[in-house]
């Protein structure tokens, strides 16, 4: 039987579109979002 | 094996579980002043469900960040937080759902509540499990994408949906706003912290009351959406007290995503067929209704280890990679 390998190239894959994700400016999009009470959340927006 | 190294086992899960649900949740300030953290940790995304409107939450929810970026009219896709989802799959799996999701602890906990009947089998079930794939494509991923023609869209599933908003950030808001100490200054996170403003006030030193930073008056916020979401809150409490995990396995979104990378994740169950004797007690534990020998690693097993603490044989077991393979081609566990 095979070993399972396949998790290396995921872990890769992921890693470079972290990278990308925090290149393009996508952790201020989420950041900002996350430093506020998010009102939909809680049910009160 | 023997029992003391099993029970062992299944104490540490429990251990683990209350350390990273409390290291996750651990800005008491928050708890405190009703404020919510602010620092440089939340452009990190926790692994397991975790609202980052929690006042406690040091991390950012990933279902939370990924509609966020992808109702953002900046964005078209997500690659950061889709990412962050990825690598916590590709080498955890649903070990996430076991080990590291505060709420799967809540409901774990809540399950050990004495009821009347446990419900374990019902006809439906099965089908039933794909309606989390229905919630992550449908609330997650394309409503919040396709309806921000007019502006940032609605985190759908956070909004319409998701408990562990309204246990772990609704409440505690709506305690501190009957208490009148939302957006009390001071301290990391000094600003109100309260969306939709566009000009932050110059808050001072003052206790901000909520009309002062425009939200309704006490009481005014709880409308119908509140209702609704404590609603799906207090039918999970109920379900969880009665089955085990109901949110993790009809609704949770994220576990569907980890599920599908479970045959592939580094951590992974293992099994050896040279040892499995058929009792059947590995079957009879699984809380999420699974025969380990027959659908190992499973998108719904939840990788808690309970099927592996009852084996009389050792025949399954629990860890990162696969173990030593046997002369008859079977992974087994290395001696």
């Amino acid at each position: 039987m095979r070993r399972n390998n396949a998790w290396i190239v995921l872990t890769v894959i992921a890693i470079g579109l972290i990278t990308v994700g925090a290149l393009n400016g996508e952790i201020n999009v989420m950041f900002t979002k996350a430093i506020y009470i998010c009102k939909e959340c809680i049910g009160i927006g | 094996m023997a029992d003391r190294t099993k029970k062992n086992r299944v104490k540490h899960r429990r251990l683990i579980q209350l350390f990273f649900a409390a290291a996750s949740n651990s800005y008491v300030t928050g708890f405190a002043t009703g404020m919510i953290y602010q620092g440089d940790l939340k452009k990190v995304c926790a692994p397991g469900l975790n609202c980052y409107s929690c006042p406690g939450a040091l991390m950012s929810c990933p279902i939370g960040s990924l509609q966020a970026v992808l109702g953002s009219r900046s964005f078209q896709l997500s690659t950061y937080v889709f990412g962050m989802i990825l690598a916590f799959g590709a080498l955890l799996g649903r070990m996430v759902c076991g080990f590291l999701c505060p709420f799967g602890l809540v409901q774990e906990l809540l399950f050990k509540i004495p009821f009347v009947k446990k419900i374990k089998h019902f006809k439906g079930d099965r089908v039933l499990r794909n309606l989390k794939y229905v919630f992550l494509v449908l609330l997650v991923i394309l409503l919040p994408m396709l309806t921000k023609a007019s502006g940032d869209s609605s985190p759908y599933f956070c909004k319409y949906v998701c408990p562990a908003g309204a246990l772990e950030a609704g409440i505690p808001y709506i305690i501190h706003e009957q208490l009148g100490t939302v957006g009390a200054a001071g301290g990391t996170g000094a600003l109100p912290a309260v969306t939709g403003l566009t000009t932050l006030p110059d808050i001072g030193n003052a206790i901000i009351k909520p009309a002062a930073i425009g939200l309704p008056a006490k009481g005014g916020e709880l409308g119908f959406l509140f209702g609704w979401k404590m609603g799906i809150l207090a039918v999970v409490v109920l379900l969880s007290v009665m089955m085990y995990r109901p949110f993790c396995k009809y609704v949770c979104p994220l576990g569907a995503m980890y599920g599908l990378l479970n045959p592939v994740s580094l951590y992974r169950l293992r099994f050896s067929q040279d040892a499995c004797i058929k009792c059947g007690k590995c079957a009879r534990a699984c809380g999420m209704c699974l025969d380990p020998t027959k659908e190992l690693n499973h998108a719904e097993c939840v990788r808690c280890g309970d099927c592996v603490n009852v084996c009389p044989t050792d025949a399954l077991s629990m860890g990162f990679g696969d173990g030593k393979l046997s002369q008859k081609g079977v992974l087994s566990k290395q001696a």
